[in-house]
């Protein structure tokens, strides 16, 4: 069962990393989208501080939200996915795989250059670890959440606008909280509370998320 | 247990029915397969073969009637008839970016099966892919991304195949070559059921299912 995941995890990084342009895109995406507000806005350091958490959580969650589609997509045209459905190992160990696969190189990637827009943003010092912790247990949530939605319109044409919907309303816990955490430690507080929410939900979603994303590609795949 | 004479039964179909968007493909049909039985699907275009092999695999639920691996419902014996089984469908499930190696192991991955190098380059060399084990998968012709399949069919050491026209895309050598897998496969106690729209031509004892026409009507 492990070993099924491993070279499940591996397969799909090995995949990845052979066509680099989609590994790239998210991450230019989302140091574009940074970059546009001091830009559009008056550069006031006050003013993108106050700004700053919201502007970064919602970039980010954007990023993630375009890469989704990659999850299952190619699976689904080429017949993988039937394959992996008709494995002897659990699906949902198979969804796990590739939801972990899909952080590593989506997720990951956001928080590793997160710091740099941070200075963007003029974000103080003292909140770049309150920032780099909160997309460390934020942006994996996301790619949880993502994958039910992608696994539920991979049938669908052009299901693009329909994952927004259906992934964007349940985005917002994460984005209230990751947004407040960085807010809070630009204050100068302690932000625990924020993080040990960030992270029973990420337990939570870690636990029923590739349940009901199994599910959900059943339900695809009896279509 | 007068049931079981002779061979046992190794996969049972009991009243399926299937309807697609308002049109009932096929209701209340049941067979039994058992060891060394080729059977094949028969019925026109859209008459619901590749529903019911869909429906024999799992992948698809039956609007009634149930599936039985070995007396089981497939769902309760979802590992070991999975472990059993291997369905081909219409979909190459080749990686373009991965080479023929990679896409082989890879499938063999999804039924934990990790074979030395030695025993997929002789697989590879039966189906004809010999020289071709670092070519990237976007770099075949659609007939050899079927080839890669055959050598997954032999390597996955299933008893079951479920073949959905196995014979898409393959030249005159390669039917030859799925005629005689096929053969060896049932020699060894192995089943198949598939649907094929060319002629295949087994020379042993085949039994067949027609999905028949008659049974398309409007649903009331």
């Amino acid at each position: 069962m492990l070993r099924a995941f491993y070279h499940l995890l591996l397969r799909d990084l090995r995949l990845a990393l052979r066509s680099r342009h989609e590994l790239i895109n998210p991450l230019i995406f989302f140091v574009l989208v940074v970059t546009l507000f001091p830009l559009a806005i008056t550069p006031s350091e006050a003013l993108l501080q106050k700004m700053a958490p919201g502007v970064i959580w919602v970039s980010a969650l954007l990023a993630v939200l375009l890469s989704l589609d990659r999850l299952f997509r190619q699976d689904y045209e080429d017949g993988s996915l039937d394959q992996l459905m008709l494995s002897p190992n659990p699906l949902v160990i198979l969804v796990l795989a590739k939801v972990c696969a899909h952080w590593l190189l989506t997720g990951l990637p956001l928080v590793l250059i997160a710091p740099l827009l941070a200075v963007f943003m003029s974000v103080p010092d003292a909140a770049l670890p309150a920032l780099l912790y909160s997309l460390l247990l934020g942006t994996p949530v996301l790619s949880l959440i993502g994958a039910i939605g992608v696994s539920l319109t991979v049938a669908v044409n052009r299901g693009g606008v329909l994952l927004s919907l259906i992934v964007l309303p349940l985005y917002i816990p994460v984005l209230i909280f990751g947004a407040n955490t960085i807010d809070v430690a630009s204050d100068g507080l302690s932000v625990r509370g924020q993080l040990l929410f960030l992270g029973a939900v990420l337990a939570l979603a870690a636990s029923l998320a590739p349940i009901a994303t199994a599910a959900a590609l059943r339900i695809t795949a009896s279509r | 247990m007068s049931e079981t004479a002779s061979t046992p039964v190794l996969l049972r179909g009991q009243s399926l029915e299937c309807s697609r968007d308002d049109r009932r493909l096929f209701s209340n049909l049941s067979f039994e397969l058992k060891a060394a039985q080729v059977l094949q699907i028969e019925g026109a275009n859209g008459s619901g073969k590749t529903s019911l092999l869909r429906i024999l695999c799992g992948l698809r639920t039956p609007d009634a009637g149930q599936v039985y691996w070995q007396g089981e419902n497939i769902a309760r014996a979802r590992e070991d008839y999975y472990s059993n089984m291997v369905y081909i469908g219409h979909l190459p499930c080749i990686k373009g970016d991965l080479n023929v190696l990679e896409n082989v192991r890879a499938l063999l991955d999804t039924r934990s099966k990790t074979l030395a190098d030695e025993h997929i380059a002789a697989a590879l060399q039966q189906v004809g892919l010999a020289a071709y084990e670092d070519v990237a998968g976007k770099a075949l012709s659609s007939g050899q991304r079927r080839r890669i399949l055959l050598a997954f069919l032999l390597l996955a050491d299933a008893r079951l195949w479920i073949l959905d026209e196995p014979l898409t895309a393959l030249d005159m050598q390669g039917v030859v070559l799925m005629e005689s897998m096929l053969l060896a496969h049932r020699a060894g106690g192995g089943s198949v059921i598939f649907t094929t729209h060319h002629g295949m031509q087994l020379g042993c004892e085949m039994s067949s299912l027609s999905l028949g026409t008659a049974s398309v009507e409007a649903r009331a």
